[in-house]
């Protein structure tokens, strides 16, 4: 098992500690190799039935249980090929002397991709509790790698907090799940039916605890700290694939363990889907760190992800397998596009960071100059993420506003008038997410450099390019051939709703996407790029040809200003300033304004999550009170503590008597 | 797929390169006419960009390539654009190449890269043209999408020729749901083609520019290719609001004696809906910036409403 492999790297990582060279130009690869095989592995096992393995190990009545079924290899394969990309990134991205030392970093890169793969692989709710902690804490050891800054420590302790809150959600579904006969594998879930109000409760526990893994409002603020705080490849890693064993997690429960859908978990998910998805690219549209906005972004995407995952849910529930494998499609076909974008453009950010030693939008600028090869594949990233034709992006998005159309036809007299108009909310949110796309890239690599000391910026490395590159030709190559991964999807969604689309795709030959029919819809992104990459040489020959090619360069037009300088240009708060302004009730804002006559005029603007002063800091001030409450208990004196000790003996004693 | 198809894609795309200066062209001699000046040549547009292509081209110190190419990107996403819209027949090849969706993902492509290529020289009325444009963008997007919906529950399609044959060539049937729609895409089309409320093609005043602020820094070629790509886009537009909302004479063959009669209604038509943009760009005036959410979030809830009174009335059971 290959998933052993990386363990085994990770070992011998922390065997040689300080042997920089042997880490970073060995293990490394190495890793990204196994993720590679990983990947094919995976591709060949969707297809096939599933496998189950009992391991030695675990509890002695409770064996790990392992199972590696389509839903789990579809999720391993994007495991796989986006932890390859960012694998290799990390192998020249390593610098001595910056966070853990090297050894342990390795060990804990490879246990933390490790914990995910056995996330994915368990078939039991004891193995899945021990992988999920396992990653949990994995990845806040690599978040707090920086710990001797307060903030990141202070990112770290909300990360772990929420991951545990919500595990806590996830162990009370399992138990819900396991019902009284207290058989916690999954087959045994899978076969118990409960009846009445509990799978709504076990549904309902699930979807908190995942969502709180995932970022779903309102448990999403761990996203903005966590992101920015954690090294860039491990930002790539937990935005890109661990994001995603939630998505894993939610489809498990939803569509495989529990039996009976009602039409209200759908819609419960799809509301709060779109809310994350909205309130993620207003927020995303007006940060002022890369990071931050990209943490954001990733906000946003969970949220389409989820509204996916409630059309899903809801379409299952009326009994309409097809349109609900459509819903399904989009939704992972989403999460594959997301997985691979935003990890191109965390591990961007990365080179960004290490060339120039800023995160802060308003300090950057002009680094197409500086890194060219950043730039443009970076570019590739930013119009994936916008959810632009020809690349991925737009394809799960199409798939989605498709399967949208469908729902005028349900069977329930409100659903099919409100849930078209959602496709609206939908528009909406990919053209936001083309505003704060446009904002990243074009405040951190167009235009003037910010700071004198950009200048001195360099380029990618060359096993960082080699990540990059492939990450993103991933986006161009799944943007280009949608129907081979519709058929890659067709196993899981037969697993999951029992319908799919790979018949209908596999008709109209490989470049024409047509998920129903060729009348209803269809789309071909070869002849996107095709004439567009024919064209515009084309143009570019008949010009030069028919006029001429002289170019002169001058200095830009000033308006007859002479004395600006490359700090006047537009800022990052200046490009957010529409999204603040329009939605004003949403944000969070403050600053201060100067008035003509103030001797040391300064401008400042914040804008802060609305959710730590409507739900956190309250939740925060009750703990408080509370804790203040009970806080008489804490007298000084050690024959009260012995009382109580005393008490406690003589009620576990008699409590289970009665 | 046949030869009469091929064809036909071909004289789409060649009539819609050649005439979109035209249109341009015949839009600011009506609006000439309406506001009592005297209007310019009808071909002045394609003086103009006989001159900007013989012109050299002037770029910034630090305009990187990303800058140089944009026109190019700009230009072919129009091209296909205008190549995609089914305005003189149906049946054309690339139809089943992008839908309604994809188109509205062309101009989002295009739109992008002018947005970028106005914030790399890095000067403040490039960037806060780029930002405006974004605005603009993603408030005319949802709408534009909606009014499509609306045309696409009607003809259970989003591809756009399926869409006009269902209107043109099905039975007569009288749309309510399509007035509301058509009202809000001019609205839109208005707004996506910088044009007044929103925009003034004319102004120079770099306050009040959006479009003209984000291409400040082009001449030359660049500056030709834009403005044609801009012509494109304004024929493109009005083009899918008469396959939209007047689809009659658009014919379901690509017969030659077919298209030629497609052709000189279109001619007639575009006449038409070039004097009636002439007409609403005379009787209103530009609104300021902020007052353009307004404007447009009345078209979104316009095209909403079309698309409920679709659900509502004339979706049978």
């Amino acid at each position: 098992m290959t998933a052993l492999g990386w363990l085994a790297i990770g070992v011998v990582g922390v065997a040689f500690p300080r042997r920089f060279t042997l880490i970073s130009r060995v293990l490394f690869p190495l890793g990204a190799a196994f993720g590679l095989v990983l990947a094919l592995l995976a591709l060949n096992a969707i297809g096939s039935d599933a496998q189950v393995r009992i391991l030695a190990l675990g509890l002695p009545d409770l064996p790990f249980h392992l199972r590696l079924d389509a839903l789990s290899a579809f999720f391993l394969f994007l495991l796989g090929v986006t932890g390859a990309g960012i694998s290799i990134y990390a192998a020249g991205y390593l610098r001595k002397g910056e966070g853990t030392a090297p050894g342990l970093h390795c060990l804990l890169y490879h246990l933390f991709l490790f914990s995910m793969a056995f996330v994915m692989l368990a078939d039991d709710g004891y193995a899945f509790m021990v992988a999920w902690e396992t990653m949990a804490l994995s990845s806040f050891f690599l978040v707090t790698s920086e710990h001797r800054h307060a903030e990141i420590r202070r990112a770290g302790y909300l990360y772990l907090l929420i991951a545990h809150i919500g595990a806590v959600g996830i162990l009370l579904s399992f138990g819900v799940m396991a019902g009284s006969a207290g058989d916690y594998t999954f087959d045994a879930m899978r076969d118990f039916s409960t009846l009445g109000i509990w799978p709504t409760i076990a549904f309902l526990l699930a979807l908190f605890g995942f969502g709180a893994k995932a970022g779903l409002l309102p448990l999403h603020v761990w996203l903005p700290e966590a992101h920015p705080a954690a090294p860039s490849p491990v930002s790539a890693m937990m935005s890109g694939v661990m994001l995603k064993t939630a998505i894993y997690g939610l489809l498990r429960v939803a569509f495989d363990l529990l039996h009976a859908q009602l039409w209200w978990w759908g819609v419960l998910l799809l509301v709060i889907g779109l809310g994350s998805a909205l309130f993620g690219v207003i927020f995303a549209a007006v940060q002022t760190d890369m990071k931050r906005l990209l943490a954001y972004s990733s906000i946003e995407n969970i949220g389409l992800i989820a509204v996916g995952c409630g059309l899903a849910l809801v379409f299952k529930s009326f009994l309409l397998p097809n349109l609900a494998a459509l819903a399904l499609t989009a939704t992972l076909y989403h999460c594959l596009n997301h997985a691979f974008f935003k990890s191109l453009l965390f591990l961007c950010t990365g080179s960004v960071l290490h060339a120039t030693g800023e995160r802060n939008l308003g300090k950057l600028g002009g680094l197409i100059h500086r890194m060219p090869w950043v730039a443009w594949l970076a570019l590739v990233g930013v119009l994936a993420s916008a959810g632009l034709p020809p690349l991925n992006g737009f394809v799960s998005e199409w798939l989605l506003l498709q399967s949208f159309l469908f729902t005028s036809g349900l069977p329930h007299g409100y659903l099919n008038m409100l849930l078209p108009v959602v496709a609206g909310a939908i528009a909406l949110i990919a053209a936001l997410a083309g505003f704060a796309m446009v904002k990243f890239f074009g405040i951190v690599f167009l235009g003037q450099p910010r700071e004198e000391k950009l200048s001195a910026a360099h380029d990618a490395g060359r096993l960082e390019r080699i990540g990059l590159l492939w990450l993103a030709a991933g986006c161009v190559l799944l943007g280009i051939l949608p129907n081979l991964v519709i058929t890659l999807l067709d196993p899981v969604t037969r697993q999951l709703v029992g319908g799919g689309l790979a018949a209908t795709a596999a008709s109209h030959g490989w470049w024409l996407l047509a998920p129903i029919s060729e009348d209803r819809a269809s789309y071909s992104p070869a002849i996107f790029l095709g004439s567009i990459a024919v064209f515009m040489p084309l143009v570019f020959w008949l010009v030069r040809r028919r006029f001429h090619g002289r170019l002169t360069r001058v200095a830009p037009w000033d308006c007859g200003f002479p004395l600006q300088t490359s700090r006047m240009q537009d800022t990052a708060e200046g490009f957010g300033q529409p999204i603040r302004r329009i939605f004003s009730p949403f944000l969070r804002r403050s600053g201060e304004h100067p008035s003509p006559f103030d001797v040391t005029p300064r401008y400042s603007s914040r804008v802060e999550d609305p959710f730590w002063y409507w739900l956190y800091l309250p939740i925060a001030r009750l703990v408080a009170y509370g804790t203040r409450l009970i806080a008489f208990l804490q007298q000084v004196r050690i024959a009260i503590y012995l009382l109580y000790s005393f008490i406690t003996l003589l009620v576990l004693l008699v409590v289970p008597r009665g | 797929m046949n030869v009469y198809a091929l064809f036909a894609q071909l004289l789409e795309l060649v009539i819609a390169l050649l005439l979109a200066p035209l249109l341009t062209g015949w839009v600011n001699q009506c609006r000439a006419w309406l506001q009592n000046r005297s209007a310019p040549p009808l071909l002045q547009t394609y003086y103009t960009l006989s001159k900007l292509f013989h012109k050299d081209v002037l770029i910034a110190h630090n305009a990187s390539s990303l800058f140089r190419a944009a026109p190019y990107i700009i230009f072919a996403c129009m091209a296909l654009a205008s190549a995609i819209v089914p305005t003189l027949s149906t049946e054309l090849i690339f139809a089943p190449a992008a839908d309604a969706i994809a188109l509205v993902g062309l101009f989002a492509l295009a739109r992008v890269f002018i947005a970028l290529a106005g914030m790399d020289v890095g000067t403040s009325f490039g960037s806060m043209g780029s930002r405006r444009e974004m605005l603009v963008g993603f408030l005319a997007e949802p709408a534009l999408l909606m009014v499509f919906f609306t045309a696409s529950l009607i003809s259970q399609s989003t591809s756009l020729s399926t869409i006009v044959d269902t209107l043109a060539h099905s039975e007569f049937a009288i749309y309510p749901s399509l007035a509301f729609a058509g009202v809000a895409f001019t609205m839109v089309s208005l707004a996506e083609n910088a044009r007044v409320p929103i925009d003034n093609p004319t102004t120079h005043l770099e306050l009040t520019m959006i479009h003209e602020a984000m291409i400040l820094e082009y001449s030359g070629r660049h500056l030709a290719l834009i403005e044609w790509a801009s012509s494109l886009k304004l024929f493109a537009y009005s083009c899918l609001g008469l396959a939209l909302f007047f689809p009659f004479g658009i014919p379901a063959t690509a017969e030659p004696a077919a298209l030629s009669f497609a052709l000189a209604i279109l001619v007639v038509k575009l006449a038409m809906g070039g004097a009636a943009l002439a007409l609403i760009e005379t009787l209103n005036a530009k609104l300021r910036i902020f007052r353009a959410p307004e404007f447009l979030g009345t078209a979104f809830l316009l095209a909403v409403l079309a698309m409920l009174v679709h659900l509502l009335l004339e979706a049978g059971p």
